[in-house]
């Protein structure tokens, strides 16, 4: 799926980055630790999280991760969304709570990768 | 080694929202460089659980990464508490860092064993109330 389908599934708006809307995204990882993340995280595009700091973008950043989605409404201050520009990330904020963000884009055939 | 080329960065103590800049930095280099994307990944994930331990643990540090056509080396030097007992230090899941570590999504445990699993060569060297020294080394 593109960043566009995961953003309508979960009725999110975009934040950072409606130019890179048509990216490809195959597989995902949620989770508001980023050191599990950076633990676990192998070839994922999408990152969903609820925790809203620059360590997220950098995260990110660091594994080549295409979209950060904010869930629970988290809203990212300026800061964090000028750093996620910079680096062509999309940021999107859904108020689906994590566990319902992360059923409804597995349910569409997003995937979490292999263990 | 003529070919080498040398990077250093003076980590800022206690400043969160700032770290990783090395990280990102040595990233960017790498890119530029044209080194290959699985080298990259390993340096950048293994030097930023590194460069965010010195701001959690040690009030920052120097960060010196040199780098060759057949490897990157990193050496991270703190002047911090020292790691007292490095075997729990390597468990997955076993953190020393305070709650206001965890609320900003860190001290779960990962880090040394993050650096561990990325790279292919660790050693850390430490000396209670002196500091500690993590060399690492991603082969090419």
């Amino acid at each position: 799926m593109t960043v566009r389908d995961a953003m309508n599934i979960l009725g999110a708006r975009v934040l950072v980055g409606e130019e890179h809307l048509d990216r490809e995204v195959s597989s995902a990882c949620g989770s508001d630790m980023m050191s599990d993340v950076l633990a676990f995280s192998k070839d994922h595009s999408i990152l969903l999280t609820g925790l809203c700091n620059p360590q997220v973008i950098r995260t990110a950043e660091m594994l080549d991760i295409v979209c950060i989605i904010f869930v629970r409404g988290k809203k990212p201050d300026q800061t964090i969304l000028d750093m996620a520009a910079e680096r062509d990330l999309v940021v999107l904020e859904t108020g689906h709570r994590m566990f319902s963000s992360c059923g409804l884009l597995y349910q569409a055939g997003l995937h979490g990768g292999a263990i | 080694m003529a070919d080498a080329i040398r990077l250093t960065y003076e980590i800022s103590p206690e400043d969160f929202t700032r770290a990783g800049e090395a990280s990102s930095d040595v990233k960017n280099k790498l890119k530029r460089l044209g080194m290959p994307p699985d080298a990259i990944r390993k340096v950048s994930i293994a030097m930023y659980e590194g460069e965010i331990n010195m701001v959690i643990h040690a009030r920052g540090g120097k960060i010196t990464v040199e780098i060759t056509p057949e490897q990157i080396l990193m050496v991270l030097a703190d002047q911090g508490p020292g790691i007292p007992d490095i075997e729990q230090a390597m468990q997955a899941g076993w953190s020393t860092a305070p709650d206001e570590v965890r609320s900003l999504g860190f001290g779960a445990g990962m880090g040394l064993p993050n650096m561990k699993k990325y790279t292919d060569e660790m050693k850390i060297d430490t000396v209670l109330g002196v500091g500690t020294t993590i060399t690492m080394v991603v082969k090419i």
